[in-house]
């Protein structure tokens, strides 16, 4: 394994008197020692979230297999502009995150003040899309066990978005299924926008530390890990976008 | 006894500072991020048009919509991950751990899938 | 100056980021876990002397092994080795000066006492009855129990684990002393960098499945509900995806201390160790392939069942292959009886029969008679208190002298373990015959005839009550009165027993240098002489 190469002192213990920079650790030897551990550390943790979120997967997959149509009718009561607009929020959030690290590395502070905040407002904007789409599903009456509502998919002719997408009405039992649909929807969405809000307010304090010029000092390892935090969450929306709100739209 | 220490990494020696600390240029990063927009887009326009089935056997046929989002969601994020997230600058260890929790999702996903979609076919 | 004597005073332990530390916090706590769930076992045992449900209503009882079940996984088996001899002892095993993330370290410890207190809120508040394997729809709309204080306090104590897991799994990658390559590591640290795998792997499976059940009894989130469409059994996939693995979990750590105790009290070095190291991993990546043999009855498709059944055969290999090599070891190896080797023979001798009821267990066909009985009863007890609780005694025994710098007596510590082995055979090995007689588990009343074995059960756990409670009363004594000892006072191979007992702070006055292969005695040999000669 190529890091079976040893990370060795580069001066016998005697010699070692705080002669390295104030931000490595006393149980490292060397601050390249403590940046690969740490970032490996980061990547383990999202391993964690891969699982966690595969589970959601799983179940995603599964029903939508079960109950196809059900689940058409519910993607179409999602809105393909506004997932859109935020599908792009986030990619853009995303760009601006790595060009963040980019300004750490290259210690620039301004930049890189300016580059969190970026992310920052398109994390916000993203949210805040979100709360106007949970809006309209509470309005609807599409929030499972809250007086979940099987008209839209029972009468289409009464609902604009499935008149618009030209669905028919479905059986008794599939339109039930649907709150199957919503129960996944709104589990998957909400755990990543929940994902979101803490990466939000851990980039509002980054925010305050970076203008303090914490992160520019040749320590980027704050900035690049949140950075692969930030990255992950990304993805998961990569993926959530189309599986919710793409099904059959032909 | 001769002893076996390797020689120990110079961390600040050009070669070894070049790939540890690379830095990736922002041109990529905005090469990345227009491939991002352009395959969304392709993503969304897919959905609206009808790509048909193959039928692998009766009873069994593909639909071609899922798996082309599937395929340009994985291709988004591959490209996130190599290049906003330094994998392809990164070291082995970084690409194994990635492997381990992609292979890992796969096992979770497709065995528990292998037996809802068995169930079926029924008794033997 | 040692790491107990370093600083003194509580805050100096509660904000500690020394991994000795944290360790000995983590001993205290599961040992008072281990206790309350002992207690609770002690309840169930007592009610079962009688064949009708007479001594507590049906109810309770159901709260009673559930409680047992939840606080003695959660709380006392996953954490047992890792948390408290992997803590202590990775850093040193691999010449390092502490893990990689301290201060995650010392969270993990918190995030396992808040989940700690909160199940015991819960048992306090009227309990749970669901069985620790929260089944649903009986979870999700069947009980009025505290289904979702127990979930959220296993959801924390996952985090726990995983933290432990993800900070060994960094340590091992990254912090190993010069010469330190992988093949050279104690085979303690392949098995719990191995254990770390899954528990980095698995729990957040285990997470998303208590959400789910959580989300679905508050909100009325259904993907488990089949009057929505949902399907009960997606919650098992989810739940054994983890707690198959979990059980990989609990006894990889602990056959990592029996490779220890085997070299050492044979003064041999462990046969196969490459076999070993990557049965070690084997066991692993298995492990994660097998899980629905726990769900052979629950409705899953017959092919699932076949493929299922096949690939658990599969998994035995390794650990058979970790039996075999330890017994390889023994062969012409210069054997003593101190206490941990004694605990070392119960291992091997009460794992492979646990073990090998598994594979009776994994085989469909008899698993479909075999399965809900006092037989499932009996294996995982076998495995789990036969194996991995003696290990841990073996461990704690081994490597009390190197934490504490303290010698315990040595013939009361021996007739504790005796004692432990002839209790445990007696509460255990009538459940067998039990489950192969048809009685349920999980009931607190079974037909009159398999009273007398019950009683045999119940006299058994009596004695391996008094078993365990032997060691807290003389490893305390201990610590006061008991023997110095000096750094090696098993003549070990392994950095830890390079430097002085309790150790220090920073584990070595200078990071070691490693350059002999894993246990290499004649190495070990020639340091004695090296020392004596520089002595005289």
């Amino acid at each position: 394994m190529s890091d079976s190469q040893v990370q060795v002192i580069a001066q016998p213990a005697e010699a070692h008197v705080h002669e390295h920079p104030p931000y490595q650790r006393h149980h490292f030897e060397t601050y390249a020692q403590q940046n690969d551990a740490t970032n490996f550390a980061m990547w383990l943790f999202l391993l964690t979230e891969i699982m966690f979120f595969g589970g959601l997967f799983t179940a995603y997959l599964i029903y939508r297999n079960w109950f196809y149509a059900a689940f058409v009718a519910g993607s179409h009561q999602l809105s393909i502009p506004l997932g859109g607009v935020n599908t792009l929020l986030l990619i853009v959030s995303s760009f601006t995150m790595a060009m963040g690290v980019w300004c750490a590395e290259m210690r620039k502070k301004g930049a890189l003040v300016l580059c969190l905040s970026l992310t920052l407002l398109l994390g916000l904007g993203f949210l805040g899309i979100k709360t106007i789409e949970y809006g309209e599903k509470i309005e609807k009456h599409h929030v499972p066990g809250f007086h979940y509502s099987l008209q839209s998919f029972l009468d289409p002719s009464s609902d604009e978005a499935a008149k618009a997408a030209g669905d028919k009405p479905l059986p008794l039992d599939m339109a039930r299924h649907t709150e199957v649909y919503f129960s996944l929807y709104f589990a998957m969405t909400g755990m990543h926008a929940l994902h979101m809000i803490i990466g939000v307010s851990i980039l509002a304090f980054m925010i305050v530390r970076a203008q303090a010029g914490a992160y520019t000092t040749g320590h980027v390892t704050y900035v690049e890990n949140f950075g692969l935090y930030w990255h992950f969450v990304d993805i998961v929306w990569i993926f959530l976008f189309p599986l919710l709100y793409l099904i059959s739209r032909h | 006894m001769t002893e076996h220490i390797e020689k120990p990494i110079d961390h600040e020696s050009p070669e070894v500072h070049e790939r540890e600390h690379h830095i990736v240029s922002p041109k990529i990063y905005v090469m990345i991020l227009l491939v991002l927009l352009v395959g969304t887009a392709i993503t969304v326009w897919a959905s609206y048009v009808d790509l048909g089935e193959w039928h692998v056997a009766p009873g069994l046929n593909v639909f071609w919509n899922p798996v082309v989002a599937l395929a340009i969601a994985c291709t988004k994020a591959t490209f996130v991950v190599l290049f906003f997230m330094h994998v392809k600058y990164g070291t082995k260890l970084t690409k194994l751990t990635i492997g381990a929790g992609v292979f890992t999702f796969l096992i979770l996903v497709g065995m528990t899938m292998a037996d809802y979609f068995s169930r079926a076919w029924g008794r033997w | 100056m040692n790491f107990l004597s370093k600083e003194k005073g509580l805050l100096s332990w509660l904000l500690t980021g020394d991994h000795k530390r944290i360790a000995i916090l983590y001993l205290v706590s599961i040992t008072f876990f281990f206790f309350i769930g002992g207690a609770l076992a002690g309840l169930i045992r007592l009610e079962l002397l009688t064949p009708q449900s007479d001594l507590m209503a049906t109810d309770t009882y159901n709260k009673v092994f559930t409680m047992h079940g939840i606080i003695m996984i959660f709380f006392f088996l996953v954490p047992s080795v890792p948390a408290t001899l992997g803590n202590f002892f990775i850093p040193m095993m691999i010449g390092a000066k502490d893990l990689a993330l301290p201060k995650i370290n010392l969270l993990s410890w918190y995030l396992y006492m808040v989940a700690g207190t909160l199940g015991l809120y819960t048992m306090m508040t009227g309990g749970v009855d669901t069985g620790w394997t929260f089944t649903t729809p009986l979870s999700t709309h069947y009980v009025n129990t505290n289904v979702l204080t127990t979930g959220i306090a296993v959801f924390i104590a996952g985090f726990s684990s995983i933290f432990t897991g993800l900070n060994f799994i960094v340590t091992i990658h990254k912090m190993r002393a010069p010469g330190m390559t992988w093949f050279r590591l104690p085979l303690f640290v392949w098995s719990n960098y191995a254990a770390s795998i899954l528990m980095v792997l698995g729990t957040p499976v285990l997470a998303i499945a208590i959400v789910l059940v959580a989300l679905e009894r508050t909100i009325g989130i259904g993907v488990f509900d089949p009057t929505k469409g949902g399907d009960p059994l997606l919650f098992q996939h989810l739940f054994w995806f983890y707690s198959h693995p979990a059980v990989y979990i609990m006894i990889l750590p602990g056959m990592g201390v029996i490779s220890e105790t085997v070299s050492t009290f044979s003064r041999k070095r462990v046969f196969g160790y490459t076999a070993v190291a990557f049965s070690s991993v084997a066991i692993a990546v298995f492990g994660f392939f097998v899980w629905a043999h726990h769900m052979f009855i629950m409705g899953i498709s017959n092919y699932s069942t076949l493929i299922f059944s096949l690939l658990t055969m599969l998994v035995a290999v390794p650990s058979a292959i970790k039996i075999f090599n330890w017994s390889f070891t023994l062969y012409k190896g210069s054997i003593t009886f101190e206490t941990p080797m004694m605990y070392t023979f119960g291992f091997m001798g009460l794992f492979t029969i646990g073990g090998l009821t598994g594979v009776f267990l994994g085989t469909s066909g008899t698993d479909i008679h075999l399965t809900e009985t006092y037989f499932i009863v009996a294996h995982f007890h076998f495995v789990m208190v036969g194996g991995m609780l003696m290990a841990f005694l073996a461990g704690v025994h081994y490597w009390w002298p190197k934490m504490t710098g303290r010698m315990y007596p040595e013939k009361i510590s021996q007739l504790a373990a005796l004692v432990t082995f002839i209790g445990f055979n007696f509460t255990f090995f009538p459940q067998f015959v039990l489950g192969t007689l048809g009685m349920p588990r999980r009931y607190a009343s079974y037909p009159p005839e398999f009273q007398i074995l019950n009683v045999f059960s119940t006299a058994g756990a009596t004695i391996l009550g008094l078993g365990y409670l032997l060691p807290i009363l003389y490893l305390t004594w201990s610590l006061k009165y008991g023997e110095i000892a000096g750094n090696n006072p098993w003549q070990a191979t392994g950095l830890e027993w390079q430097t002085q007992s309790p150790p220090l702070t920073e584990n070595f006055p200078e990071i070691p240098i490693m350059d002999h292969e894993a246990y290499d005695y004649d190495w070990l040999d020639g340091q004695k002489e090296k020392e004596v000669a520089s002595v005289g």
